[in-house]
């Protein structure tokens, strides 16, 4: 299980339960995640990924009913503690949606929109952090005659990576994904998936993905979830070319899930 | 298996009968709504065209002269008969009249008669014969038209000298009427005759009396003058009328007319329609005093029933915990909407005027007791009556759009560190838009319709000023008001010649329908734009 020691973690979690109403959907998770490296979080639909994804940017506090105990620490920290303001945390904890979401609004705004949001005025500024995001989502190229026209108006691989670019732009340290590409064509994908590997230079990367090849091929470190618990953490080569638990080879075989 | 099918069943398969009874019922629906604006529109836009007249030489030596309206068969099955406007109040006791066409030996239409349309008693059909001025001996031999003209300029003159005195004359009672209020707060606060601020205000009004009554003798003077100008008309029977020129508004000979001076004369009347004041009852003149309220009256209700069903929406929708209650409430807003208008007239008159206007009294004026200076029915309540009887439609309208709106929108703006505050700004409310606005135009649409509920909030008949004028402090929202709903009320159903007033229902109910139109036109012309700006296509 976790029997992997992690050099220089960003995120820990421990003895991390989260509870839907009645239902229990994480039980007792103990890892951390290093830092600038991507670590895909796989196992079947319903095994409670995206429930444990939403917890390190306090997403689950939208859901009236969900209940949590245990500690999520990013740099030591305890983020459900009563002091952290989930402002900032979401500042410092991006996140990019399965389906992609552009706001209604230019390209150029939509990128810009967490600079806006925090006050910041400054043209210049503003001007070079857009060039910026969108080289960094590699998205640029695309779309640099194109700012301030409608970001609906953009493909759908084009708009995810337009979501990419709304999330770096902010300049966060981590960057949670939810199934990124399971909305893309094989084309785009591959785009998204560079982009990921390049993105991993400056960010730590969580990723969450029903694509085991993905996972395979993106990821540093592989975290297998099953019912809400966690079977087995380890280097991606590790897990994938040797299993510890039979549960896991069963699954990234494609035996079940 | 066999796939083709027989004839018949197939008919229904395709749904084609179906199809039919949709688009007849649609087609049915249409033509209703098509008939009513066609009748209102033959009959509105009609009434402005100088009708020529008609001289009628009856088999027992009489004479009629007027503009024909209809013709039907006569109920003995004899003939024709046809309505006549015959005018001449005065002479006729009424403007209409039916006349059996077999009775009629000859039908005329001299080139010399006139219609002239007054400000008392109606329309004058007839000749003019001559005109009376001050210095008018020896011009006998003057075409009477030409004179006409001259003197009527005159006398408007006249007319605009009398009108300025009247300004000062209004300026100076108002004064006057302070300088009372002044008083009666004095010795209501008990202060003693010989106090010297009750006898400066005493003394200072007695000035002012002075001054109004010599305005009001220049005045007297000036109407005297006024008066000897006079139009010498005959009937057609030759019954001879002595009538004030003051009085005329417009003097033509419609039968001498052709279609250019015609299309002149009808643009004429319909700039008095849009800028002048009623006249006779409100069955003859302008609208304006009526457009004015109906439209400042919707535009203060919107001021209103806008912000607060956005807000409350807003409230029920992003912040109020989903549950039971607010499921409860989203029904009730609902239902709101189907409670009868009349019901929100009273209970605007029971809470606006009685209530808060009655209150304001008590607190501000209580001198002027018991005449109520907030607690009588305005524009401000009224309007305010209105507000709460819309707002359910933009309540409902704006939790509508908002709940449309994806969740995923709201996560991405969350997940970059928004507050909630600057996810409804930035996001959640441009989004909602063009349904808000869909709310505001139902919003509108309904309240121009109204006339129940103004009826006991302050719409009157006449009102005597604006309620935005040129007079400090400018907008007087205690001011009764004149609506276009109330007045096709007035006119079609209440006032004493229902019959004259016909045609002005027809003007007034074209002219509130095209206000209608042309208000929500723009509201959806602005919406349209935001749905382009905002629409969310692809999520
Ligand atoms: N808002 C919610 N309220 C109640 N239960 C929820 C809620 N969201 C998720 N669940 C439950 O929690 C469990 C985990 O859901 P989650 O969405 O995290 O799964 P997942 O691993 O992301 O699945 P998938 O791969 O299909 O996206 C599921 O049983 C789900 O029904
Ligand atoms: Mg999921």
């Amino acid at each position: 299980m976790t029997d992997i020691t992690i050099p220089d973690p960003v995120i820990e979690v421990e003895k991390f339960n989260f509870y839907y109403g009645d239902a229990q959907a994480l039980f007792d998770l103990n890892l951390s995640f290093p830092k600038k490296q991507v670590t895909a979080l796989i196992g079947p639909s319903g095994c409670g990924k995206s429930t444990f994804l939403r917890c390190f940017n306090r997403m689950n506090d939208l859901v009236d009913i969900a209940r949590m105990d245990g500690n999520i620490r990013l740099h030591g920290t305890d983020i459900y503690s009563a002091g952290v303001d989930v402002i900032e945390l979401r500042r410092r904890v991006g996140m990019v949606f399965q389906k992609s979401n552009p706001f209604p609004k230019s390209i150029y705004e939509n990128v810009i929109y967490g600079l806006r949001i925090a006050g910041i005025k400054d043209k210049a500024v503003l001007d070079e952090t857009v060039e910026k995001a969108l080289h960094g989502a590699a998205l640029w190229d695309e779309v640099k005659d194109r700012l301030s026209e409608s970001a609906l108006g953009l493909s759908g691989g084009q708009m995810q990576r337009l979501c990419i670019a709304r999330a770096i732009a902010v300049n966060p340290e981590v960057i949670l994904m939810d199934e990124p590409c399971s909305a893309l064509d094989p084309k785009s994908t591959a785009r998204v998936e560079d982009l990921i590997t390049e993105l991993r230079e400056e960010f730590t990367i969580l990723i969450v993905t029903h694509n085991m090849q993905q996972a395979a091929r993106v990821s540093d470190y592989t975290a297998f979830l099953f019912e809400g618990e966690l079977v087995e953490y380890d280097k991606t080569q590790d897990i994938f070319t040797n299993p510890k638990n039979k549960k896991t080879e069963d699954y990234i075989t494609g035996r079940f899930g | 298996m066999d796939i083709t099918n027989n004839k018949s069943e197939s008919l229904w398969r395709k749904g084609e009968p179906w199809v039919w009874m949709t688009g007849a019922s649609l087609a049915l629906t249409l033509l209703i709504t098509a008939t009513l604006i066609v009748v209102v529109m033959v009959n509105g836009l009609g009434v402005f065209w100088p009708a020529n007249l008609q001289q009628l030489q009856m088999k027992d030596g009489t004479r009629v002269m007027g503009e024909h309206i209809k013709q039907e068969p006569m109920p003995s099955g004899e003939g024709d008969r046809a309505q006549f406007k015959i005018g001449n109040r005065e002479i006729n006791g009424l403007d209409f009249r039916w006349i059996n066409l077999p009775d009629v030996t000859e039908t005329t239409e001299p080139k010399d008669a006139v219609a002239i349309e007054r400000e008392e008693y109606g329309n004058f059909y007839g000749y003019l014969t001559g005109v009376r001025a001050p210095g008018l001996e020896g011009t006998e031999d003057q075409d009477v038209l030409d004179l006409f003209h001259q003197k009527k300029e005159v006398v408007e003159n006249l007319e605009h000298r009398i009108e300025a005195l009247a300004d000062r004359i209004q300026v100076l009672s108002k004064q006057m009427q302070e300088l009372r209020l002044e008083d009666q707060r004095l010795v209501y606060n008990g202060v003693k005759d010989e106090d010297p601020e009750l006898l400066d205000v005493r003394r200072m009004h007695n000035a002012l009396r002075e001054d109004f009554t010599i305005l009001l003798n220049q005045q007297d003077e000036l109407r005297a003058e006024q008066a000897r100008y006079r139009l010498l008309l005959e009937d057609a029977n030759g019954i001879k009328i002595d009538l004030p020129l003051s009085h005329v508004v417009r003097l033509y000979q419609p039968n001498d007319m052709g279609t250019g001076s015609k299309m002149l004369f009808y643009g004429s009347k319909l700039i008095e329609l849009f800028l002048g004041e009623p006249r006779e009852a409100n069955t003859e003149g302008g609208l304006f005093p009526a457009i004015f309220g109906t439209v400042m009256l919707i535009f203060l209700m919107s001021l209103v029933s806008f912000p607060m069903g956005v807000i409350a929406a807003v409230y029920l929708r992003e912040y109020a915990k989903d549950g039971p209650v607010v499921r409860l409430v989203r029904i009730a807003v609902n239902n709101l909407a189907g409670i009868p208008s009349i019901v929100y007239g009273i209970f605007g008159l029971g809470f606006f005027v009685y209530g808060i206007g009655g209150t304001l009294d008590q607190i501000f004026y209580p001198e002027r007791l018991p005449t109520p200076t907030m607690g009588t029915g305005g524009i401000l309540w009224a309007s305010l009556t209105l507000a709460i009887l819309t707002v359910p439609v933009v309540i409902v309208s704006t939790d509508e759009a908002l709940g449309a709106i994806p969740q995923g929108v709201r996560e991405g703006s969350l997940a970059l560190g928004s507050t909630k505050f600057q996810l409804l700004t930035r996001i959640l409310l441009p989004m909602a838009s063009p349904g808000i606005m869909t709310g505001l135009i139902l919003s509108m649409a309904r309240a121009a319709g109204e006339v129940a509920p103004l009826m006991i909030t302050g719409v009157v008949k006449l009102a005597p000023s604006l309620p935005l004028d040129g007079e400090f402090p400018f907008l007087h929202l205690d001011r009764k008001f004149m609506h276009l709903g109330f007045h096709i009320y007035d006119i079609g159903f209440q006032s004493p010649n229902v019959e004259a007033a016909k045609p002005m229902v027809y003007v007034t109910t074209l002219l509130l329908v095209l206000i209608v139109l042309v208000m929500s036109s723009v509201a959806i012309h602005m919406r349209n734009k935001m749905k382009k700006k905002y629409s969310s296509g692809t999520f």
